[in-house]
């Protein structure tokens, strides 16, 4: 009886813990401490997880030593090989990495499902409904958010599309959801064990068919709503479980995820329906867009002293940024542009990187202070009176086609003003177009230059330039 | 004499409602900056479900319950340990102008 106090009230510690800790991290200053908080809240949890030994039937406790046993060697190893590969990932495939945590997550509730669903004797209507509701969530997280990591992680390349993909994925959706009403309803007999391992199975393949058509471009509102996805299921099997601890954590994670969601769509301008059944990603799109004058280039050392001189430079990174592993030495070149008095702020679009935010862990990463990143709406005000935009590695982010073409497929979404610096330097590898295969306009305006080349390679001659230019004036 | 845990399926969506609402209001007020950060750090949130793998594990009776329970633990220990660190190393690295480390 008193390890079921003290099991109650750590739960209660833990949901705590972790609705304060999220809290802090909602701030830069504090974010830190917050992760750190909602540890200790999952250490008190887990280790009073333990307590369940003092409580145990007869018939279990024959089994204790081999349970026990289990555990610790399933704590050990999932626990060990995640923290061993969440050490040494690099910071721009940290989006896949969630993205598999998750699933692991969604299949973890899909085991605690099966299990209460196979062990369950005389149980209420309620208690298997909750349950099996759980666990077709938490399948359809699991093996959805392991297609999402491998898309991400360039293991599957091609979208798979076929002619009415979205009537069949529906059908079975359906198919599954009628099995697992009919395995309820035969619970306790061998053929509501079967029905319930073909309503698994059903779950987890849809899970694959939902997430195999959407274009790796949206894959992190993809991720970001299995993370929802997840969080329900947990908070689900917490009332098959009667443990309020989990209810809390996973439903403030289910709602939390569902907005974040929401936000990141709203960020790229589209619906979340759109995401998920429009089958935009990388579909070849063919622009008609009027384009005037042609493209102007410059050399990287010239631009670089131009910037050198002028008296604020906007900086728009863009995924090409990381893809070249240039965070560092572009930092390197914004340090010397601030020891010269130029005023230099980076200007973060919603959607740079793989997801909203990764921009900043990468330039947090190449050491960049957060107080000179700014969210487009704090900045777009500031291109018309900056002397230099510098964009490196962006490109449908600042094309204007977004304000004015309505035939263009990113038409709508809200951009980065670039185009209204008095300079643009576009720093790019070659003449291809952006993610969306749309043409940019604002490369052919008469005020932006590009500069052709790896951006890492740019960067260590602009930054070469610069150098050059503090000794000139020192002799 | 065992505590009674259980609760009516009345209380459970009170529960349920006001989560939600926490969840919505803590995520409202997070700047874009911390999306990627705040992601991880919600999806080590549900790693919570680690308790719950335990739980089935350690009454389990039967091999069945014992495999699927095992896999459990496994899978919901790696959502939790990768979770915390992911995003503990994703937030280490913000700092200000000034130096200051958060």
């Amino acid at each position: 009886m008193f390890a079921q106090h003290i099991q109650g009230l750590s739960g209660l510690v833990a949901a705590a813990a972790f609705i304060f800790g999220l809290k802090r991290m909602s701030s830069p200053m504090t974010a830190l401490s917050g992760i750190g908080i909602a540890g200790i809240g999952m250490v008190i949890a887990v280790a009073a997880g333990f307590l369940a030994v003092f409580d145990l039937s007869d018939a279990t406790r024959s089994h204790l030593a081999s349970n026990l046993t289990l555990v610790v060697i399933a704590l050990l190893a999932g626990g060990g090989w995640a923290w061993w590969r969440g050490r040494k990932v690099a910071m721009t495939a940290m989006p896949q990495m969630v993205a598999l945590y998750n699933g692991m997550g969604g299949g973890a509730a899909a085991a605690v499902a099966a299990v209460e669903f196979g062990i369950a004797d005389a149980p209420g209507l309620l208690h298997l409904a909750v349950t099996v509701a759980g666990a077709l969530i938490g399948s359809v997280s699991l093996t959805g958010s392991v297609i999402a990591w491998a898309k991400l992680d360039g293991r599957v390349n091609k979208p798979w599309r076929f002619r009415g993909q979205r009537a069949f994925n529906g059908a079975i959706f359906v198919a599954t959801a009628l099995i697992g009403v009919a395995a309820i309803a035969l619970h306790g007999t061998a053929t509501g064990t079967a029905l319930a391992v073909l309503f698994f199975l059903g779950a987890m393949a849809f899970g694959v068919l939902m997430t195999l058509p959407i274009g790796g471009a949206d894959m992190p509102v993809v991720i970001s709503l299995f993370n929802a996805f997840t969080g329900l299921a947990v908070g689900l099997e917490g009332y098959a479980l009667q443990n309020p601890a989990l209810m809390i954590a996973g439903m403030v994670v289910g709602s939390a995820g569902t907005l974040l969601t929401v936000l990141m769509a709203k960020a790229m301008n589209r619906s979340l329906a759109n995401v998920l059944f429009s089958n935009f990603g990388d579909v070849a799109v063919a622009s008609s867009a009027d384009v005037h004058g042609q493209m102007k280039s410059i050399d990287a050392s010239d631009a670089a002293t131009n910037m050198r001189y002028a008296s604020s430079v906007i900086v728009i990174p863009g995924y090409g940024l990381a893809v070249a592993q240039a965070q560092q030495k572009l930092y390197e070149f914004v340090r010397l542009l601030q020891a010269a008095g130029v005023e230099v702020k980076f200007a973060i679009h919603p959607v740079a990187g793989r997801m909203p935010g990764h921009m900043n862990v990468l330039l947090a990463e190449a050491g960049v202070p957060y107080d000179i990143i700014y969210d487009m709406d704090d900045i777009n005000g500031d291109f018309a009176n900056t002397d230099v935009a510098l964009v490196i590695g962006a490109n449908d982010v600042v094309n204007p086609a977004a304000r004015t073409d309505k035939s263009s497929p990113i038409y709508g979404m809200p951009i980065l003003n670039a185009d209204q610096a008095r300079q643009v330097y576009v720093v790019k590898r070659g003449q291809g177009k952006g993610y969306s295969g749309v043409e940019n306009l604002l490369f052919y305006d008469e005020a932006c230059s590009m500069v052709y080349g790896d951006a890492q390679a740019v960067l260590t001659q602009m930054v070469q330039a610069v150098k050059d230019l503090g000794l000139s004036q020192a002799a | 004499m065992a505590i009674d845990t259980s609760m009516t399926w009345l209380v459970a969506l009170y529960i349920f409602m006001l989560a939600a609402f926490t969840g919505y209001e803590v995520i409202s007020r997070v700047p874009s900056i911390l999306h990627t950060p705040l992601m991880s750090g919600s999806n080590f949130v549900h790693g919570i479900v680690v308790i719950g793998a335990l739980h089935a594990l350690i009454t389990a009776t039967s091999v069945f319950a014992q495999i699927v329970g095992f896999l459990g633990v496994a899978l919901g220990a790696a959502n939790a340990a990768g979770g915390y660190v992911v995003t503990d190393r994703m937030l280490a690295m913000f700092k200000s102008s000034d130096g200051r480390k958060n």
